[in-house]
């Protein structure tokens, strides 16, 4: 018989307070691609820290091919052939693409470094599996979809044979998605083994041979994803069925809440980011932001917020002008926001979960009394509050953010922004990298907040998400918007043409 | 977590003690003494008596202050490395303001003088602020080149224009601006230079405490520490939480001159710190930026000070300038080392200890001024 390329046999890791892997056992073939789904939490990043060597687990086995491997670091977990693709890339930003891929693993001749022959290397293992990566370039100046290109030939280029990818869609647009997908079939069929993490079903579904689903640290089932479909997974991931129906109602219009007139800015290369832009935004309406990433959405929230600061055109916020207001005023002037990078922009790692739920309002009563006195009771109860609202877990107000997964600090995030009560909420990607169980509460949250009358811009790269929420759509292309529709006159598949520049609004009519 | 972080703040400067005591002592046996002997010595000389305790506290008050000066700003994510400059703009102020307003009485001379002493210290500390917030110029740099012209400024005031003949210290301050000593008041304490400066440090570290850890301000100051752009993004403006801070850590730094130019030797003399701003940079790694952490390194540091000069007459006092650094560099490889031992985390958890932080901080720092500047 042969072996499997991993075995997991009754991994048990606890970290204070939380069990993190139950009793896991996991059986992956060789040549598959294996996904791994499970809520936020749900402890696959931790099992796949044990299988790297990065955490030691406290009682199991890890079985290579076979054979039973202590993995001391991650040194030993290279030399059995696995790589790890980490969701937070670990790239030097300054280096070479080809630089970063060689860095440790470095050819040499003699006491120098051989860059040619990685770069012959690095291009042939490019060429053979179709990754297209811009060797010579600087690697900050490439975006992610690139950049996670590169960590999957780094790893290939250590020899791996089974590769670990956390959560690699997470961050990618739907055309990368595709892209990404198209490299792991041709990987398989080179003989390449797959773990693919994910919660999102529609993934599995697509690109998995089978899937594992964990919940609460432990294995719910595995499933051949010919003989399953999205609704059994899910009903497994989280134990009951979820509708994210959201049972819309047609809002009354009302007055305008927010308004922009022919507003432009340019990014630091002197790039215009934004282009022209004027929209309206009136209560009791989700006004949708469609487009691939990085055609100048964010720019759009960013600069309402006044993080970045505009070269021409007017905010005004219900009728007052507040082009030029710092972030520190907006907040004061009703608007709330939930940033892209919940990690970079709206948390602070290193506080505690009620510190950062008080990031940015620290002077509201509830949190401080005047500069020189933090109110700590007001803060945990307002903490307690909001982590019971948002079934947030651990539900300990001291625990450090840090020590959280991604869905639960992110719920943090939009459980202090709509908790401020603004009049404009701005939500950038708020399921982002957040499990089912989890967009369901936020799409909650989110319709209350239309139904009490308030205004929201919702950037999404979620088309499903778009048109389950908004109102109305606006489409992004290069910094200008070039189109508008409203849900029920599109499609995601005519809303990805449009995003892509593809069709032009009068080719639609 | 938290409870191996604390074992890990405890044990490390521990063991660092221990393991430089060790290295001390070898040093010791090739010059041919007994460390036993010595090191009996400096535990009898400083724990032995009143009188050394008090030198050991008073020789700890400057680096108290220098320490608190460091990690205040630290917390906000900024270097400063230009205590000494501070310290020596505040005392030559502290100085000339008790000589100048000697008319006043005790009462408002004392604290008169500390706000001089203050003042000094802060206004070498808010051009390096002032000039990263509106220019991006890395404090690092700009504290760094302070300190030589306020060398300098203060070397050229008391050798040309405000100095005692034949000397190079300033006239002494008024008679009502000084701090009382110790040894006035409790007899035990005789001839130990230990005066009131030492609780102005004591009560400066709770000061920092409070504003740190219980104050809004300081949930600012530290959430722009450990993350600029979440800062930002919260409304902090960092401009102005620089300018303050560094303004703020000067501040502290001049307050050294409360010990040497109030309570000591009544002057401002030339060269008189020793080098106590640098220092500060080491208490406020070996105490882990936490106010009480830097008391308890300045009475290690102080204790080495005041220990050199009592072994002085048996071995060479470098030997205790070696344990200082063996001290200050067993610090820094215990961090790491125990760290790892005691975490075995390096995947998720990052409840780094601060030096692996300073590094993240700086490259971030480097990296947002990369950005700014393109
Ligand atoms: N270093 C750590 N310290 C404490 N708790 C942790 C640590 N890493 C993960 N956890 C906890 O373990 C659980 C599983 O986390 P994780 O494996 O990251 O989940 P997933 O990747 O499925 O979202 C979570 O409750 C998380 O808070
Ligand atoms: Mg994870």
């Amino acid at each position: 018989m042969a072996f499997l390329a991993v075995e997991l046999r009754n991994i048990t890791k606890t970290f204070p307070g939380v069990i993190a892997n139950n009793n896991i056992n996991l059986g992956v073939k060789d040549g598959e691609i294996h996904a791994i789904v499970g809520e936020n939490g749900a402890g696959k990043s931790t099992l796949m820290n044990i299988l790297y060597g990065l955490e030691h687990q406290d009682k199991g086995n890890i079985v290579i091919r076979g054979k039973k491997v202590r993995m001391e670091n991650p040194h030993v977990a290279i030399s059995h052939g696995i790589g790890m693709v980490h969701q937070h890339f670990m790239l030097v930003r300054r280096f070479t693409v080809a630089e970063n891929i060689v860095l440790g693993r470095e050819p040499r001749r003699g006491p120098f470094t051989d860059i040619r022959k990685g770069l012959e290397k690095i291009r042939e293992i490019s060429d053979r599996y179709g990754f297209g990566i811009p060797a010579g370039e600087i690697t900050g100046n490439l975006p992610v979809g690139m950049l996670q290109r590169a960590e999957i030939v780094k790893v290939l280029y250590r020899g791996a044979k089974i590769l670990i990818l956390d959560e690699p869609t997470a961050v990618l647009t739907p055309q990368e998605v595709k892209e990404l997908f198209l490299i792991l079939r041709n990987l398989k069929e080179q003989g390449h083994t797959v773990i693919f993490i994910t919660h999102k079903l529609k993934e599995v579904m697509e690109i998995a041979d089978r899937v594992t689903v964990m919940r609460k640290g432990a294995v719910a089932g595995v499933r051949q994803t010919g003989e399953t479909d999205e609704s059994e997974l899910s009903r497994m991931m989280i134990g009951r069925t979820v509708y994210l129906e959201t049972g819309r109602k047609k809002a009354e219009k009302k007055e305008t809440l927010l308004e922009l007139r022919g507003v432009s800015l340019e990014d630091e290369k002197g790039v215009k980011a934004l282009d022209n832009v004027s929209l309206e935004l009136s209560s009791g309406e989700i006004l949708g932001i469609a487009g691939v990433e990085g055609n100048g959405q964010n720019d759009l929230l960013e600069a309402v917020w006044g993080l970045k600061k505009t070269s021409s055109g007017k905010i005004y916020l219900m009728g007052r002008d507040i082009t030029r207001l710092e972030p520190a005023r907006a907040r004061r002037e009703g608007m709330s926001y939930i940033p892209a990078d919940r990690q970079r922009h709206g948390l602070v790692l290193e506080y505690s979960v009620a510190f950062n739920m008080a990031l940015g309002r620290q002077a509201d009563r509830s949190f401080s009394h005047g500069i020189w006195k933090m109110n700590f009771t007001g803060m945990r109860e307002k903490s307690r509050q909001m982590i019971s609202e948002y079934n947030i877990v651990p539900g300990n107000p001291g625990a450090p953010a840090y020590s959280l997964s991604g869905g639960n600090q992110q719920k943090i995030v939009v459980a202090r922004e709509i908790d401020r009560n603004p009049s404009v909420l701005l939500a950038a990607h708020p399921t982002r990298g957040v499990d089912i169980g989890v967009v369901e509460i936020i799409y909650k949250k989110l319709l209350e907040e239309r139904a009490k009358g308030k205004g929201i811009i919702l950037v999404s790269s979620e088309l499903s998400e778009i048109l389950a929420l908004s109102d109305r759509i606006l489409v992004m292309f290069s910094g200008r918007i070039t189109g508008e529709t409203s849900p029920d006159k599109t499609c995601e598949e005519e809303l990805g043409m449009m995003m892509t520049g593809s069709i032009s609004m009068q080719e639609r009519q | 977590m938290k409870r191996k972080t604390l074992m890990i703040n405890l044990a490390v400067p521990l063991m660092a003690v221990l393991f430089s005591l060790a290295v001390g002592a070898l040093f010791i046996l090739i010059t041919g003494k007994n460390p036993f002997f010595v090191y009996s010595i400096l535990f009898s000389g400083i724990f032995g008596n009143l009188y050394g305790i008090g030198q050991l506290f008073f020789y700890a008050t400057p680096l108290i202050f220098t320490g608190l000066a460091v990690a205040f700003a630290f917390k906000a994510g900024l270097f400063n490395i230009g205590c000494e400059g501070q310290l020596y703009m505040g005392s030559l102020l502290c100085a000339w303001t008790g000589c100048v307003f000697s008319g006043l009485p005790g009462l408002l001379l004392i604290p008169v003088c500390l706000a001089a002493a203050a003042a000094g210290g802060a206004a070498w500390g808010f051009i390096p602020g002032m000039l990263k917030a509106k220019t991006g110029a890395h404090e690092v740099i700009t504290t760094i080149m302070l300190n030589f012209i306020a060398l300098a400024f203060t070397n050229y005031i008391v050798t040309s224009h405000f100095f005692v003949p034949g000397t190079v210290r300033t006239p002494q301050i008024a008679a009502a601006a000084r701090l009382p000593a110790i040894a006035g008041i409790l007899p035990g304490f005789k001839g130990s230079s230990l005066n009131f400066s030492f609780f102005i440090a004591l009560a400066a570290a709770l000061a920092v405490w409070y504003i740190l850890y219980l104050s809004r301000f300081g949930y600012e100051l530290r959430a722009m520490g450990y993350n600029p752009a979440a800062g930002e993004y919260a409304g902090v403006d960092s401009s102005k939480m620089m300018i303050v801070t560094l303004a703020v850590s000067g501040g502290i730094s001049g307050l050294v001159g409360s010990n040497y130019v109030m309570g000591y030797k009544y002057y401002f003399e030339q060269g008189f710190s020793g080098g106590v701003g640098f220092m500060g940079i080491a208490v406020a790694l070996l105490g882990k930026n936490h106010p009480f952490g830097i008391i308890a390194a300045s009475l290690l540091f102080g204790g080495l000070s005041f220990g050199s000069l009592l072994v002085n007459s048996v071995v060479p006092k470098e030997i205790l300038d070696i344990l200082q650094a063996v001290v200050i560099l067993s610090v820094v490889v215990g961090n790491t080392v125990f760290s790892r031992i005691l975490l075995r985390n390096s995947a998720t958890g990052d409840d780094k200890p601060d030096t692996q932080r300073a590094d993240a901080i700086i490259g971030e720092q480097v990296s947002r001024e990369g950005l700014r500047r393109k």
